[in-house]
C-alpha cells in the first residue's frame, strides 16, 4: 500500500504556546487512521495544519506527494475535510449548502447537480433538502457537515470528531458511513476522544496528548506494548452451570483468570482468538450450550491510562 | 474569478434572509424618511436640510424681466426656500458670497430685458445678455437650488418667446395682423408673458410631474437619499461583520481550505458587501419612487452615483472589519460610524449651516459626496454633473481598500 500522507516533525505554535510538538506518522492508502486524544491534545491543530489552514511552525507533511506548505492548492484538491465544529450556512438549505460548497470545489453544471443529489441520498436528507440548516437537529447538521466534505470525492478524508454531541443513533449512522466510505476506497484520518470509536474504526491508532504522539500502531500492537490482556466472554443459556464452565476455562493453559458474571464467563487471555476453540471444546465436554461469544480487544483507554497516568476523558 | 462572484452572490442571498438586517437596511430608512418628512413638513424646519437659502440679487436691468426675476425670488411660493435680498453694488454682493453670508449672488446685467425682448422698432433681438450667478462653492446644494430656479426662469422665458413668436406668425399668416404691426405686438405678447412669469407657479414646491424640467422640492427628496446613505453604512459594516462571523462559525476556514485562492475568498466577501449595498440602494430608490412618487432624477446618473457611493461605503465597511477583532465590535463601531457619518454627511442637518471644519470632515464620508450627487440629480442635473462626487467616492473606496488590505492577510483572515 502506498503512503498517502506523511507527517514529519510537525510543530505548530500559537504564539508562545506549542500545541503540536513535533509529531511524525504516515497513513497508507485505504487505511482508517485514528488520532485518539483528550480535549486540547492538539488533534484539531494537527488537522488544521494538514488541511493547509495554518502554516506549520516547523516540519512539514506531504499528501499524495504534495507538500502541505509548498503546494497547498494541490493538497486541497486531494483532501476532504469534515471540521469539528459544524461549518455550514444556517440560513441556506442543505441543498443550497451542498451546491455552494460544490462550487467552491470547482464542480458545476450537471456534475454538481448529480453529485449534490447523490450526497443528499447518502446522508439521508433528500426529503429535508429544502429546509434551512438552522431547522435541523444536531445529528442532521453533522450529516450535512460530512456531506460537504465528500462532495469532490477526496482520496483522503479528514474527520475531526464528527460524532461529538449527537444522539447514539446518529453516531451509529456516522460510524457506519465512515466504514462504508473506507470500503469504497477512501482513506480516512479520524480524530476522536472516544476510545470505542478508534477501536471500532481504525486499522491503526495514534494516541496524542499535550501535542505529542505518545503511541502509534494497530490496537493490538498498542495494547501489547503496555501488556494488556484481551477479554473473551462466553455467554451461556440461563439454566446452565456457569460456575463449572468458569472453573474449566480457568484451567486452560493460556487463560490467566476467569470469572462469572450473570450468565457469562469472562476470561482474561493474551490472545482471545487462541483461547476460543479450547474454551468452546471444554463447554461441549461439559454439555454446556454457548449462546454467543464476545472478544473484547484490550482497551485503548487502558493504554492511555498506562501511558499518561490519566483517564482519556475529563 | 467565478468563485468570487459565487461567494458574493451567496452573501447577498444570506443578507436577504436575515430579518434583522432587512429591518435596518430597508425598513428603517423608510420609516425615518417618512418620520422626518412628517416632522419637518414642507420647508419650514431646518431639519429637512434645505430652506431659507440666502441669496442676493443685483438688478441693473431697467426692463420688466429683471423686475420679474426679483419678484419671483421674493414671491410667496419661494419664501420658505430662499431669502432674497437686493443690492445695487455687484462688488458688495460678491463680497457677501466670499464672506459666506449668502449662497449665491445673481447679477441681472443692464439691458437684459431688451436683449431678450427687443423694444419696439428694433425687429431682431441682438445677442442675449446672460444672467450671472456668483456661486458659493461651500454650499453646493443651495447653489444647485438657485441655479435650478434660474434655469426654470430662463426656460419659461424661452417658452414665452417662442410662444409669442408662434402666436404672432399665426396672426400674420391668417392675415389678421399686418406685418408692420407684428413687432410691436410681439413685444406686447412677450411682456404679458413676462408679467405672468412672476405670478405663475414657476417653481413648484410640491411634487409636480407635469413638466420634466419642473423642480421637485418634495422634502422627502432630500431626506430619503440622506437616510438611504446612512443605512448604506449599516449594510457595509454589517456585511463586513459577516466576514468575522464566518471566521467564528468555521465557514471562512472551510472556504480557505477549499481550492479557492484566499484573494478570491476576500474578494468574494467584499463583492457580497458591495452587492448588498447596491441592492439596498436600488430597492430604496425604486420603492420610494413607486410609493411616494419621489423623483431621484436621471436614472443613469442615479445608477452611477449608487455604484460609486456603495463602493465608498464598502471601503469603510472593510476597514472597520479589518480593524475589529470580534463581530460585536464591528456592529458597535459600525453603528457609531453610521450615525456620525449620517450627521457629518448631512443626512439630518444641512451641512451649509455647520462650521467649516465639519464641512471639511464631511468629505471623508460617502454620505456627504453621495448626498451632494443626489441633490444635483434631484434638481434635474445629469450624469455629466456628477464627476466630482463620483470621482471622490471611487478614490475614497480605493484608498480604504488599500488600508483594509494592509490589515488582512491570509493568516489574519483565518485566525486573527
Ligand atoms: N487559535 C488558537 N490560539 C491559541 N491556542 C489555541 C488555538 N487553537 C487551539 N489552541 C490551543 O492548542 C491546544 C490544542 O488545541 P486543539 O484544538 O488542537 O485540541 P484538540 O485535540 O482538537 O481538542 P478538542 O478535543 O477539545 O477538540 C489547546 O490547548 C488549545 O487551547
Ligand atoms: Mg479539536
Amino acid at each position: 500500500m502506498p503512503t498517502i500522507l506523511e507527517v514529519k516533525d510537525l510543530v505548530k505554535k500559537y504564539g508562545d504556546f506549542t500545541a503540536v510538538k513535533g509529531i511524525s506518522f504516515n497513513i497508507q492508502e485505504g487505511e482508517i487512521f485514528s488520532l485518539l486524544g483528550p480535549n486540547g491534545a492538539g488533534k484539531t491543530t494537527t488537522i488544521s495544519v494538514l488541511s493547509t489552514l495554518y502554516a506549520a511552525t516547523s516540519g512539514d507533511a506531504t499528501i499524495a506527494g504534495h507538500s502541505v506548505s509548498k503546494d497547498p492548492m494541490a493538497v486541497r484538491k486531494v483532501i476532504g475535510v469534515v471540521p469539528q465544529e459544524i461549518a455550514l450556512y444556517e440560513d441556506l438549505t442543505a441543498r443550497e449548502n451542498l451546491n455552494f460548497w460544490g462550487q467552491m470545489y470547482s464542480l458545476s453544471g450537471k456534475a454538481l447537480k448529480d453529485r449534490v443529489e447523490e450526497i443528499l441520498e447518502q446522508i439521508g436528507l433528500t426529503d429535508k433538502a429544502r429546509d434551512k440548516v438552522k431547522t435541523y437537529s444536531g445529528g442532521m447538521k453533522r450529516r450535512v457537515n460530512i456531506g460537504v466534505g465528500l462532495l469532490h470525492k477526496p482520496s483522503l478524508l479528514f474527520m475531526d470528531e464528527p460524532t461529538v454531541g449527537i444522539d447514539p443513533q446518529s453516531r451509529r449512522a456516522i460510524l457506519d458511513s465512515v466504514k462504508d466510505l473506507n470500503r469504497q476506497g477512501m482513506t480516512v484520518l479520524y480524530t476522536t476522544h472516544y476510545m470505542e470509536e478508534a477501536a471500532e474504526l481504525s486499522n491503526r491508532v495514534g494516541i496524542i496528548d499535550h501535542g505529542e504522539l505518545i503511541a502509534l500502531g494497530t490496537q493490538k500492537e498498542l495494547t501489547r506494548q503496555v501488556g494488556e490482556m484481551e477479554t473473551l466472554v462466553l455467554h451461556v443459556d440461563e439454566m446452565q452451570d456457569v460456575q463449572r464452565l468458569a472453573k474449566a476455562v480457568e484451567a486452560l493453559e493460556m487463560v490467566r483468570h476467569a470469572e462469572v458474571s450473570d450468565h457469562s464467563v469472562t476470561a482474561i487471555v493474551p490472545e482471545a482468538e487462541e483461547a476460543l476453540a479450547p474454551a468452546v471444546t471444554k463447554a461441549n465436554e461439559l454439555g454446556i450450550k454457548i449462546r454467543s461469544v464476545d472478544i473484547r480487544e484490550p482497551n485503548l483507554e487502558a493504554v492511555f491510562l498506562h501511558l499518561t497516568g490519566r483517564a482519556l476523558r475529563d | 474569478m467565478k468563485k468570487l462572484f459565487l461567494i458574493g452572490l451567496k452573501d447577498l442571498k444570506l443578507i436577504f434572509r436575515d430579518p434583522a438586517a432587512l429591518v435596518l437596511m430597508l425598513a428603517a430608512p423608510f420609516a425615518l424618511t417618512l418620520g422626518l418628512g412628517f416632522v419637518t413638513g414642507q420647508f419650514g424646519g431646518s431639519g429637512s436640510g434645505i430652506g431659507n437659502i440666502p441669496v442676493v440679487i443685483v438688478n441693473q436691468d431697467s426692463g420688466q424681466l429683471g423686475a420679474a426675476l426679483v419678484e419671483m425670488f421674493q414671491s410667496e411660493q419661494l419664501s420658505d426656500l430662499v431669502t432674497a435680498t437686493q443690492l445695487d453694488d455687484p462688488t458688495e454682493a460678491f463680497q457677501q458670497v466670499d464672506d459666506d453670508l449668502v449662497a449665491a449672488a445673481i447679477l441681472v446685467p443692464a439691458g437684459f430685458t431688451d436683449s431678450v425682448l427687443p423694444p419696439a422698432g428694433q425687429s431682431a433681438p441682438g445677442r442675449t445678455i446672460q444672467l450671472q450667478v456668483y456661486a458659493n462653492p461651500t454650499r453646493p446644494t443651495s447653489v444647485g437650488v438657485i441655479k435650478t430656479i434660474l434655469e426654470e426662469f430662463v426656460n419659461r422665458l424661452e417658452v414665452a418667446r417662442v410662444g409669442g413668436t408662434v402666436a404672432i406668425t399665426q396672426l400674420i399668416e391668417s392675415g389678421l395682423v399686418p406685418p408692420q404691426e407684428a413687432a410691436a405686438l410681439a413685444v406686447e405678447l412677450g411682456q404679458q408673458q413676462a408679467d405672468s412669469l412672476a405670478e405663475s407657479n414657476a417653481i413648484t414646491l410640491t411634487s409636480n410631474v407635469a413638466s420634466e424640467a419642473a423642480v421637485n422640492f418634495n422634502p422627502l427628496a432630500y431626506i430619503a437619499p440622506g437616510m438611504a446613505l446612512m443605512f448604506l453604512m449599516y449594510t457595509a459594516s454589517n456585511a463586513g461583520r459577516t466576514l468575522l462571523l464566518e471566521r467564528d462559525h468555521g465557514t471562512l476556514p472551510r472556504l480557505l481550505i477549499s481550492p479557492t485562492a484566499s484573494a478570491q475568498v476576500l474578494g468574494g466577501k467584499i463583492f457580497g458587501v458591495y452587492l448588498s449595498g447596491v441592492a439596498q440602494m436600488l430597492i430604496l430608490i425604486i420603492a420610494s419612487t413607486l410609493l411616494f412618487q419621489l423623483q431621484w432624477g436621471d436614472p443613469l446618473g442615479v445608477l452611477a452615483l449608487v455604484l460609486a457611493a456603495v463602493f465608498g461605503a464598502t471601503g469603510w465597511g472593510m476597514v472597520i472589519t479589518a480593524l475589529a477583532k470580534r463581530p460585536g465590535q464591528v456592529a458597535a463601531v459600525g453603528s457609531v460610524i453610521m450615525l456620525t457619518f449620517g450627521i457629518l454627511g448631512g443626512s439630518f442637518i444641512n451641512l451649509e449651516v455647520m462650521p467649516v471644519w465639519v464641512q471639511f470632515a464631511s468629505k471623508i464620508t460617502p454620505n456627504a459626496w453621495g448626498l451632494d450627487g443626489f441633490s444635483t440629480l434631484a434638481l434635474g442635473g445629469g450624469l455629466n454633473l456628477l464627476g466630482r462626487p463620483i470621482l471622490a467616492l471611487i478614490v475614497m473606496g480605493l484608498a480604504l481598500f488599500a488600508v483594509a488590505l494592509v490589515f488582512f492577510n491570509r493568516r489574519g483572515m483565518a485566525m486573527k
